[in-house]
């Protein structure tokens, strides 16, 4: 395979946010374009990944390997297993449907769009980088565009405490997880960051008890666990559109997905020894933020919440430390990605339109945007792990994960039983949402409100086609997760 | 020791200083010539002069090792930071000519060109007496340069501060260079290495605390910062940007030196000198940036915090520290530079260097509004760019060298950094000012200064390689 399929994925965006730079001042819409362009080439390639990786070779494919800085042994080598793949077009898709749904920006469109997409760049290099120091420098490289794009397009009244206390907070986290993977580095003795080499390599128990903690919970705060979640619901209540759909569908992956990659893969006896303990905090996610969404008010908050409780969910799935709960784990980060970006999409169209988001204060709106309706109403039956969404796909695996875990700690089957009645609460608040939203009488003042605008019904459809079909034929997307789960467990010698 | 005769070659291999020296008098001459509308153009005279200079050090295979006699020690480090002397020259020189408060004329380049001078020969001095010249060189060039808009009350009193804290810290210095002497009996680095294992403990270590007062005070650590923050706010602009990357730099190399060279025999002393002084510069100067409401204050604590990252280096006492610490200086020089430039655009335009006065600046124009986040970030240690990676280097060496604890001060300072860096991003990106509608032009020679810096910032953040295993191998020599 020697087209360079994931430099394609990654670097496209980052021309297309050049070339708009370089844009005279005043362009209204050729910035559109050209980050759509970016955003969709990245999203052809994906989907091409996707259907040409090779499901039963598995382990890393599509890799490519160029020395970066051979002094200290870290070079640019990229690849994907079958989870990488569903990540990187997971962060395609909603890329893609991010530039769409922000096509109305009318203030600065040239630097909000750049921005955009070099968000999407840092997360591309995140999910398919096997080289931990670049896995690094693209994970903080997502830090700079969000601060930037929450402080000028965000909610003015919170905007600026959102961005300075969500990017402390993530740039805390990333850098004590540095720490750790430094301290790995020069323990290792191999004078490599390529982590398939460092993942051959035994550290003594000591070391890994030692470090695991560190990096899960430094990577772990990306991925909102309780109690570092504080910045994420007042992050994405502060944040436009796009950042709070990106942030919450593919960024919060990224912290599990990097916390599962470095500290359960290279130090899987830490994980072993940990995981029992932490994933009370799991639970407290899912437990908490339920509990939160069911008496908020605040439409944007209710679904940052949302998210909050899910990544629970997902970082859970890893605790299960077995192939089903890795599986789901990442069936639901997929699956959560999508059902986050669709809810905060349409919790925009609905505030861009009336500028409320206090629930009780809407009402009736399906009269006036029924495929935002409809879009809300997949993302949040999906959210509550309602048979044929892919979410359900999920949380089956992930509970079913926690139930055989029992030998790691007697108490995993009481964690999955807790999370289920969480799943009871999602239903609850997600329905009491769309009620007050959607139902009901229309208020007068939202008589007249524009309507969906055909690009936004083209994000709503692009959005629900992989959540429903992935739902009804669970085939389409499973043997890719695990294949990569296989490859990964294959080198852990069946932990 | 004893002299050994005179050999023709010693004069090549301080080359890169005799042109300096005959640049200095080349453009002290045309400054005669000039009529006086047209001294601005010096300037370019330096600027071009300089380049010339830096082309000869990096391209032509000059002798190494040591010469007259062992007074100078050229090697490779020593080659590192003339090109840091050489690339900030250059870049401070054309920034001059944009600074509208300033006079322009042959006296002001030619002690810009004098104190690049006294700092390329700081590089290399290895004999207690070179280095003492050397530094006087360096720093008299400098207090007048501080001063040089007498008609502003600010300068001359930043100037005379300056020179009163210089003076008192050269002083200290000198008496214990005195110490030193009465050690070893000689000046030379080895000779005066070799006496001090054998000196009783706490007048060894004495001598060495008074030596580090005069290094200390050229890159302002922490005590010895209190003049960093007037002076760098009464001085002008460009004088202030030399002084944060060249003066530091030289003090960092002739710390470096000595730290290997001079003091072998106090390592196990000065490693925990030096992890404490780090943990408080860093900690001390980004606290007391969060409060600054003038932009060069805040620039100049932000330098002093720098400069505690950079003393990381020299406490991991390994090849990797050197390496690193060096490799940080020559991105610092390119994003601290660019800071000031915009800095001198917008007090151009504004007449104010408040924080406040930065408003609007992206809607006026973008390029410089770009330009400023870009060295801001480099400078808070965000990716992809070249702080961020100098950074790393710097954590991964005092990781490898044991230094955990320092590691985790050095972490959380990055983190208070980026706030004080992030609020100024802030104000210049969201804040709306009643003047955003007019376009601000920014002069040829600044456009030239932050394009180079900027695309400087990039390549060094993502083709960090070439230039790391350069300052690599030059470090080799030392270990």
């Amino acid at each position: 395979m020697n087209f360079p399929f994931l430099s394609v994925i990654i670097f496209a965006p980052v021309i297309a946010a050049v070339l708009i730079l370089l844009l005279p001042k005043d362009r209204q819409t050729e910035p559109k374009v050209l980050a759509a362009a970016g955003a969709f080439i990245s999203l052809f390639m994906a989907v091409w990944v996707f259907l040409a990786y090779d499901r039963a070779l598995g382990g890393y494919q599509f890799v490519e390997q160029v020395p970066w800085l051979p002094v200290i042994g870290s070079s640019y080598y990229v690849g994907v297993n079958g989870m990488g793949v569903m990540l990187v077009l997971l962060n395609a898709l909603l890329l893609f449907c991010a530039v769409l749904i922000s096509w109305h920006i009318e203030e600065r469109p040239r630097e909000f769009f750049a921005l955009l997409l070099l968000m999407g760049v840092g997360v591309f290099g995140a999910f398919t980088l096997l080289d931990l120091l670049l896995l690094v420098l693209f994970y903080e490289l997502v830090l700079f565009p969000i601060y930037l794009l929450i402080v000028n397009w965000g909610w003015k009244p919170l905007r600026e405490y959102g961005a300075m206390k969500l990017t402390l907070y993530l740039l805390l986290g990333s850098l004590v997880a540095v720490v750790g993977i430094l301290a790995i580095y020069f323990t290792s003795g191999l004078r490599t960051f390529d982590m398939v080499a460092l993942g051959g390599v035994k550290f003594s128990p000591e070391f890994q008890r030692t470090w695991f903690l560190p990096i899960f919970v430094g990577f772990g705060v990306l991925a909102s666990l309780w109690p570092f979640y504080s910045w994420s619901p007042d992050g994405y209540a502060a944040a436009p559109t796009a950042v709070s759909m990106l942030h919450a569908g593919v960024l919060k992956n990224v912290g599990a997905f990097t916390a599962f990659r470095v500290a359960v893969l290279l130090l899987p006896e830490g994980a072993k020894f940990w995981m029992p303990y932490i994933v009370f905090l799991m639970v407290m996610n899912v437990v908490y933020a339920t509990f939160i969404a069911l008496v908020h008010t605040d439409f944007k908050y209710i679904i940052g919440f949302a998210s909050v409780a899910h990544l629970g969910v997902v970082l859970m799935g890893f605790a299960a430390m077995n192939e089903l709960g890795w599986s789901g784990a990442v069936t639901m980060m997929f699956a959560h990605g999508i059902i986050a970006a669709m809810s905060f999409a349409i919790v925009g169209m609905v505030y861009d339109r009336t500028h409320i988001r206090e629930i009780k204060e809407l009402g009736g709106i399906i009269r006036r945007l029924a495929p935002a309706a409809l879009g809300f109403a997949i993302a949040g039956f999906a959210s509550m792990g309602m048979p044929g969404f892919l979410a359900f796909v999920a949380e089956v695996q992930v509970f079913l994960g926690l139930w055989k875990a029992a030998s790691l700690a007697p108490w995993y089957p009481a964690i999955a039983i807790i999370s289920v009645l969480g799943i009871i609460g999602t239903a609850a608040y997600m329905l009491r949402a769309f009620q007050y939203v959607f139902m009901g009488e229309l208020k007068p003042q939202f008589a007249d409100i524009p309507p969906v605008g055909p690009l936004d019904k083209v994000a709503i459809a692009l959005m629900s086609l992989p959540l429903i079909a992935g739902g009804i034929y669970p085939l389409l997307v499973l043997p890719v997760i695990q294949s990569g789960v296989q490859s990964v467990l294959a080198v852990l010698g069946g932990a | 020791m004893g002299f050994t005769a005179f050999n023709p070659t010693w004069l090549l291999s301080i080359l890169p200083e005799l042109l300096l020296l005959a640049l200095a008098i080349v453009v002290l001459g045309v400054d005669l010539a000039l009529p006086a509308e047209r001294k601005r153009t010096l300037g370019l005279w330096t600027a071009a002069g300089l380049i010339v200079v830096l082309l000869v050090t990096l391209l032509v295979p000059l002798p190494q090792g040591p010469a007259f006699g062992g007074v100078v020690q050229i090697d490779g480090i020593a080659g590192v930071f003339r090109v840091i002397f050489l690339l900030g020259g250059i870049l401070v020189a054309l920034m001059s000519m944009d600074f509208q408060p300033l006079r322009q004329d042959g006296p002001y380049y030619g002690l810009l060109l004098f104190s690049l001078l006294g700092m390329s020969l700081m590089a290399i001095a290895e004999n207690l007496v070179m280095l003492y010249v050397a530094m006087e060189l360096t720093g008299i060039s400098a207090y007048v340069l501080v001063g040089y808009m007498r008609e502003t009350p600010q300068s001359a009193e930043a100037g005379l501060k300056y020179f009163l804290f210089g003076a008192f810290s050269s002083a200290v210095m000198l008496y214990g260079f005195s110490w030193l002497y009465a050690f070893a009996g000689g000046t030379g680095y080895a000779q005066v290495a070799s006496a001090i294992g054998f000196v009783r403990f706490p007048l060894a270590v004495l001598a060495f605390l008074m030596v580090l007062v005069g290094f200390g005070f050229k890159v302002a650590m922490v005590p010895m910062h209190f003049w960093a923050p007037d002076v760098y706010q009464g001085a002008p602009t460009p004088i202030t940007a030399f002084l944060s990357v060249g003066s530091k730099a030289a003090g960092f190399a002739v710390l470096l030196r000595a730290l290997q060279f001079l003091f072998p025999a106090l390592e196990m002393t000065w490693v925990v000198l030096l992890v404490a002084i780090s943990m408080v510069t860093m900690t001390l100067g980004n606290t007391f940036a969060v409060w600054q409401k003038n932009i060069k204050r805040l620039l100049a604590y932000s330098s002093i915090a720098q400069a505690g990252y950079v003393l990381i280096g020299g406490a991991a006492a390994s090849q990797m520290g050197v390496a690193s610490a060096a490799f940080y200086l020559i991105v610092y020089t390119v994003m601290n530079i660019a800071a000031f430039a915009v800095v001198v655009q917008v007090s151009n335009l504004t007449g104010s260097e408040e924080i406040e006065g930065f408003s609007g600046l992206a809607r006026r124009s973008s390029f410089l509004g770009w330009s400023l986040m870009l060295a801001l970030f480099s400078l808070g240690g965000v990716p992809p760019f070249g702080g961020f990676v100098g950074k790393l280097l710097i954590f991964a060496s005092a990781i490898q060298s044991g230094l955990i604890a320092l590691t985790v001060v050095g972490v959380i300072n990055v983190i208070i950094g980026l706030y004080y860096y992030l609020n100024v991003v802030k104000v210049v990106f969201e804040r709306r000012s009643e003047q955003e509608q007019e376009p601000l032009e920014v002069p040829a020679p600044s456009k030239w200064v932050l394009g180079i810096t900027m695309a400087a910032i990039v390549l060094l953040g993502i083709l960090a390689y070439p230039v790391y295993q350069w300052v690599w191998q030059a470090s080799a020599g030392w270990f």
